[in-house]
């Protein structure tokens, strides 16, 4: 790891860090914007801002922290402007919301299919320190339906309690648990296919 | 009895709010002769975690560290 102990700026100013924290930022705005020309102006006012930033950093990984704490708060701006000026028909959630969408993997008795039982996924640390597992873990992410992505990276990227983001989205409080826990089975159910079970290899 | 359908849905939304006791004494029974959701409710964890981690800063290729 180079020492870069100084302002953002300076740091900011290594070509090869500031390209790869570029597509990183760009990658983690566009999952959540899921509009390209939107990420693209988040990260531009981000790396604007951090650049001009008098903070100083020992090291890039407290640098990217930073960067990114920066651009998360750009997120929630734009999602809140978005939200001012959002037609009605963009505030309902994704198709019907069902909530048995998952309910083929309940029995009759409402308890889980032996074959669908979740399974144990082990030492979580192990599992994140695995390069490849944050690959399948952003497919899987882009697979849940748009607004239902939306709501859950609100809630667990961006930090926002549930009541705030039920009131920004004018959603009821069920609805948003709903909606949430919809997230959460499918992002899950991803998980487990794609990473937990060996014989299904990933994509 | 709680049903498992019940149980993941109590499960994510402890996520969200604190459970009231009405509904934390059936769901720690179930849990306790349910192994899949317990599972469920490990996983739950794990998604948390996770989405920390990822937030704070994606862990990948560019890292420095």
């Amino acid at each position: 790891m180079s020492a870069n102990d100084g302002p953002a700026g300076d740091a900011l100013r290594d070509p090869s860090f500031l390209a790869d924290l570029r597509r990183d930022l760009l990658r983690f705005a566009e999952l959540q914007l899921r509009d390209q020309a939107a990420a693209e102006d988040a990260v531009q006012e981000t790396l604007a801002a951090a650049l001009s930033g008098q903070d100083r950093f020992s090291g890039q990984a407290a640098l990217k922290t930073w960067v990114f704490a920066i651009l998360k708060n750009k997120i929630v701006d734009t999602l809140r402007r978005r939200q001012r000026t959002a037609t009605i028909t963009s505030l309902v959630p994704d198709d019907d919301e069902q909530e048995d969408d998952f309910a083929v993997l309940f029995n009759p008795g409402r308890h889980w299919n032996p074959a669908d039982r979740p399974q144990h996924w082990g030492d979580p640390e192990a599992t994140f320190a695995q390069q490849q597992f944050w690959v399948v873990f952003e497919v899987c992410l882009t697979r849940l339906p748009e607004n239902t992505a939306r709501v859950f990276m609100m809630r667990e990227f961006l930090g926002l309690e549930t009541p705030d983001i039920c009131l920004e989205l004018a959603l009821t409080t069920s609805h948003c648990h709903v909606i949430l826990h919809r997230a959460r089975m499918g992002l899950r159910l991803c998980l487990e296919q794609r990473w937990f079970t060996p014989e299904n290899p990933i994509c | 009895m709680l049903t498992c359908q019940q149980a993941t849905r109590l499960l994510s939304e402890a996520q969200d709010r604190k459970l009231r006791l009405k509904e934390q004494w059936p769901l720690k029974l179930h849990l306790l002769i349910c192994s899949g959701c317990d599972h469920f409710r490990q996983q739950m964890d794990f998604l948390r975690q996770a989405c920390r981690r990822y937030s704070v800063a994606p862990p990948n290729a560019g890292d420095a560290e």
